[in-house]
């Protein structure tokens, strides 16, 4: 018996409908033995030949020993869950177990990167960006999350250039929020839109930390602490390049404000000579002293805050100030770094500075040949993130188990540290990859599911009460967390016994219990019970006196609470 | 979900034991289940004088602490409010803490606060830890760290030991997430406690769950996967708790709730005298809104001061007319203080150089001042107090070994508090 689930995301439907939990698994679950992943190093590319050289040559500096290669369903498992944004369907993880092609690690990733999963792809990926643009706080009333997520899942599915993305979020203008009578919609303005208060203090500390890895915040008020690098001056000096652009507030006729338009206007300067349009600052001894906009590796711009524009007798006067802030960024040497530490850390648990975006003398980073080197290619592939994305899944300390060897190990980054890469880090889901994760498994309506995702992620967000804004998330491990998963409504829905749900699909499928259990077991975890766990699951059977709907049931709950369900291993 | 969270005491008594009677099969899921039937025998009133506990008073932003503690009536930072007499003579505290002022003789005030870390996050870490961020290790805060200390002297205690009413605290570092704060709203409304199936199913799909999390386990994966097991029997815990009553601020009586106020933080202080007394060693409440760039001396005249001076006040008279001040140690503080200087904008800016903190009940000495500021407040004037001196201090209140010492997995020894000084003046 063949069984659809046909699954929506907002209105588009996913390449995944007709997902198939069918007969072909029954063959599948007898023929399966936990296979160590042979990589097929014949068609390695270089740049993952690099990578697995300089990690190889830092274990050999530090004497270590990596562990085993983590089997092959771990690893798909693995690649689902990082490169889209969810564990892999009963169907996926059979084809992929079933391939018997040597590269059949590339041939997956690039079905993952490549036209199939492109929908899914970007929605990952918008999810992780707007957490990094504007945090997981949904009652700013200047940012619109839904206008953020709209340009990135479009950005991302046509898998725009690095460089060019972060010219497009620094020279935004337009709506942050689409209106059905204007074309002014630019989602982009949201990562400026809600940083501009006290003269764009926000704009200029995350600007630099995100983008170059550059923390300033401290030298709004006084020189770095530690980082003899950072000024107080150029803290000014790089806040200046905001000065020409305003978050105007529109008002829908209520009092409430209905969207943000950015614009960008002239700047006369606080002194008000436009030509020489200068901010003041305050030195922590009173004294004030002035800026103009200068990057922080020293490039003076032209002071004037008045937009370009033609004289009468043709002579070209003003500068756009984000528009040469932008140029500057992507041409700094720390670019391609702060995207390149970031992405690693995304991928491996750790980056090569913690925090990874906090680079300086002060914070040196663990191999930074690797960094160096990966950034420089990076940059050389025209800053294509899903190039740099398949170059380290392929490599060898990403197919690395994350079994230790012993209960203890020397490579223990949790303890503080340097992380070696010899093992695979195990790490909590984020909380989008959990939502979409348990998403597979349920029949929900899931049109609006980004509001839906807000909505539910919003428990877990606590503010702190500053002027900044700043928020923390919850969502680690805690007892809300694991009570959410026990009783909340989404594990209601996702274990739902409903007409055509999975459950009911399993339910009904004309199988044995045991390959019931077996189908669950592959769905929520990438593999199959051993024979305690049927055992136990025998047990569950007897204590419901045949009723198998409830028994299959209470498997499936057990497995979505389990520890290696929540955990990216 | 609408469900209510709490149940009444008889039919959560009823179905606690009906639970436990089928809980027989699952031990595996680790330690917290044994104390579980310990806690049938546990004799409230007399663990109410056995254990020791700390509230924090946490002021999210960094509060103006010479316009409230260490007033400079007459200067030109002093701003305009005037000083008022205490219950204590020669103490003198800002007109807007009127009924603190009258409880002034269980508190004591350190005015010579001293730190460098004028940057929220960092000033937030400091302040919880005693130790700046490094980014090589995560230190655990105040809640976390006292807990850990403390728990242990409870074993009846069913809620976790560390609550944190409002959020905004610093996590458990290296301690792990089983000494992670629990956080709750001012409502006290715990979320998910209800199961959707009967105890009986729901005893075989923990130990189904039981089974799954143990072979992971067994695999040595590190130390998420065993963390994660123990929270699971945490939560299981809580879920038949009659303790979850301590969150309902809502049963005390009308006339109670009025003297807190009824603001969040007013019922954040009286939940927190209520998780006291069912034995939580460590209650966090915090008070948001300090972070007074602009409009200073309006904000806090209006807003932030009678908040805080009526729930303050009734929480320290409560604790005392109950008998548990001398077990209890209350902490009042920011992340740092504010620029004496009075910008532009009619606000302070942040100033970690010299402000004040306050204590009092456990072993603190009670109705003093510690320490002074400037004429001018710009300086302390006498021997400055850290974030170390200050924690050591408050652990010495609640009888913790100071000579406590941390070893982290790479065998690295950390002493508790980073070494700081006991302050002298807060202990006689």
């Amino acid at each position: 018996m063949i069984r659809k689930y046909p699954r929506k995301y907002g209105g588009h439907t996913s390449r995944v409908e007709g997902r198939l939990y069918s007969a072909s698994m029954v063959l599948f679950v007898f023929l399966y033995h936990a296979m160590p992943l042979y990589a097929d190093n014949s068609s390695a590319l270089p740049q993952v030949a690099f990578i697995d050289s300089q990690i190889e040559a830092a274990w050999a500096d530090a004497n270590i020993e990596p562990v085993e290669q983590a089997t092959d369903l771990e690893w798909c498992r693995r690649v689902y869950l990082d490169l889209i944004g969810r564990i892999p369907a009963v169907d996926e993880v059979l084809q992929y177990k079933n391939d018997s092609s040597r590269n059949k690690q590339s041939v997956l990733i690039d079905r993952l990167l490549g036209a199939e999963y492109s929908y899914e792809y970007a929605k990952h990926w918008s999810n992780v960006w707007t957490t990094i643009l504007v945090g997981r706080d949904t009652d700013n009333r200047m940012i619109d999350r839904d206008g953020m997520r709209k340009y990135l899942q479009s950005a991302w599915e046509s898998n725009i250039p690095y460089d060019q993305f972060v010219e497009e979020l620094l020279t935004a203008t337009g709506d942050n929020a689409t209106r059905e009578e204007s074309t002014l919609f630019n989602g982009a303005t949201n990562f400026l839109s809600g940083k501009l208060a006290d003269g764009g203090l926000q704009a200029t500390a995350k600007t630099a930390q995100i983008f170059l890895g550059l923390q300033v915040q401290c030298t709004q008020c006084h020189n770095h602490p530690f980082n003899s690098g950072v000024k107080q001056n150029q803290f000014w000096e790089l806040n200046a390049f905001f000065r020409q652009t305003r978050a105007l507030r529109r008002f829908d006729g209520g009092r409430r404000v209905a969207w943000i338009e950015l614009v960008d206007e002239d700047f006369a300067g606080q002194g008000g000579d436009p030509n020489e349009a200068e901010i003041f600052y305050e030195l922590r001894n009173g004294l004030v002293k002035v800026a103009y906009p200068v990057f922080v590796d020293g490039t003076e711009i032209s002071r004037s805050g008045l937009l370009p524009g033609v004289l009468d007798d043709g002579t070209p006067y003003g500068v756009n100030r984000r528009r040469e802030l932008a140029t500057l960024i992507r041409s700094n040497p720390l670019f391609p770094k702060a995207v390149v530490n970031r992405v690693w850390a995304y991928f491996l648990g750790y980056g090569f500075t913690a925090p990874i975006d906090d680079f300086g003398a002060h914070n040196p980073p663990t191999h930074p040949a690797l960094l160096d080197g990966l950034s420089q290619r990076f940059a050389e592939y025209s800053y294509d993130l899903k190039s740099l994305m398949r170059w380290i899944v392929l490599s060898r300390p990403y197919s690395l188990s994350s079994r230790m060897k012993a209960r203890s190990t020397t490579d223990a980054p949790d303890s503080g540290e340097q992380p070696h890469f010899s093992r695979f880090y195990v790490r909590q889901m984020q909380p989008e990859q959990l939502y979409d994760s348990l998403l597979v498994a349920t029949e929900a309506d899931h049109s609006e599911a980004a509001g839906r995702q807000d909505r539910w992620l919003s428990q877990f967000v606590t503010a702190f009460g500053t002027d900044e804004g700043d928020s923390s998330t919850t969502f680690n491990g805690t007892i809300p967390q694991i009570l959410m998963l026990f009783n909340g409504d989404l594990i209601q829905a996702a274990t739902s016994l409903d007409q055509d749900g999975f459950l009911d699909q399993v339910v009904a499928a004309n199988q044995t219990n045991r390959d019931k259990i077996n189908a669950l077991y592959v769905a929520a975890l990438a593999r199959w019970p051993s024979s305690s766990e049927l055992r136990y699951a025998n047990h569950v059977l007897l204590a419901r006196k045949g009723q198998v709907k409830e028994a299959l049931q209470d498997v499936w709950w057990a497995l979505l609470n389990s520890n290696e369900f929540i955990l990216n291993h | 979900m609408d469900k209510k969270s709490y149940r009444s005491e008889t039919c959560v008594q009823r179905s606690r034991r009906h639970f436990l009677s089928h809980l027989g099969g699952l031990a595996a899921l680790s330690t917290p289940f044994t104390s579980f039937t310990n806690s049938l025998l546990a004799n409230a009133e007399e663990l109410k004088k056995q254990h020791k506990s700390a509230i924090l008073l946490w002021m999210g932003g960094g509060p103006s602490t010479m316009d409230i503690w260490d007033l400079k009536p007459g200067q030109a930072t002093g701003g305009p409010f005037q000083q008022i007499s205490t219950s204590v003579d020669g103490i003198a505290i800002s007109e807007h803490m009127p009924m603190t002022a009258k409880q002034m003789h269980h508190l004591a005030i350190v005015r010579s606060m001293s730190t460098r870390e004028a940057d929220h996050q960092r000033g937030r870490y400091y302040m919880h830890t005693g130790f700046v961020p490094n980014p090589n290790v995560e230190h655990p805060g105040y809640g976390s760290l006292i807990a850990h200390e403390l728990a242990t002297a409870v074993p009846s205690l069913e809620i976790p030991p560390f609550v944190s009413v409002g959020g905004g605290s610093v996590g458990p570092g290296f301690l792990g997430t089983t000494w992670a704060p629990f956080v709750v709203s001012s409502q006290g409304d715990v979320k998910n406690l209800e199961s959707s199936v009967s105890q009986e199913r729901l005893v075989s799909r923990l130990q189904m769950l039981a089974a799954i999390e143990n072979r992971f386990i067994q695999e040595r994966r590190g130390q998420l996967p065993e963390d994660h097991r123990e929270v699971v029997g945490k939560s299981v815990q809580l879920m038949s708790s009659s303790q979850l009553a301590a969150f309902q601020v809502s049963e005390e009586p009308a006339s109670v709730q009025e003297r807190y106020g009824e603001t969040d933080f007013g019922r954040g202080c009286l939940m927190a005298r209520r998780l006291v007394e069912v034995g939580v060693p460590f209650v966090e409440v915090n008070l948001g809104g300090w972070d007074n760039h602009s409009n200073i001396f309006g904000t806090l005249a209006d807003q932030r001061l009678p908040n805080l001076d009526r729930a303050m006040s009734a929480l320290i008279a409560d604790l005392a007319d109950r008998g548990i001040l001398d077990t209890t140690a209350v902490i009042w503080m920011g992340e740092f203080g504010r620029t004496p200087t009075i910008n532009g904008n009619g606000g302070r800016d942040h100033w970690a150089r010299s402000w004040s903190a306050v204590v009092g009940g456990a072993g603190f000495n009670r109705g003093v001042v510690v320490g002074e500021t400037s004429a001018d407040g710009r300086e302390v004037a006498s021997e400055p107090y850290s974030s170390q001196d200050l924690m050591t201090s408050v652990l010495k209140a609640l009888d913790i070994s100071l000579e406590t010492t941390f070893r982290a997995k790479n065998g690295r020894p950390m002493k508790i508090a980073n070494g700081g000084q006991v302050i002298p003046g807060l202990f006689s």
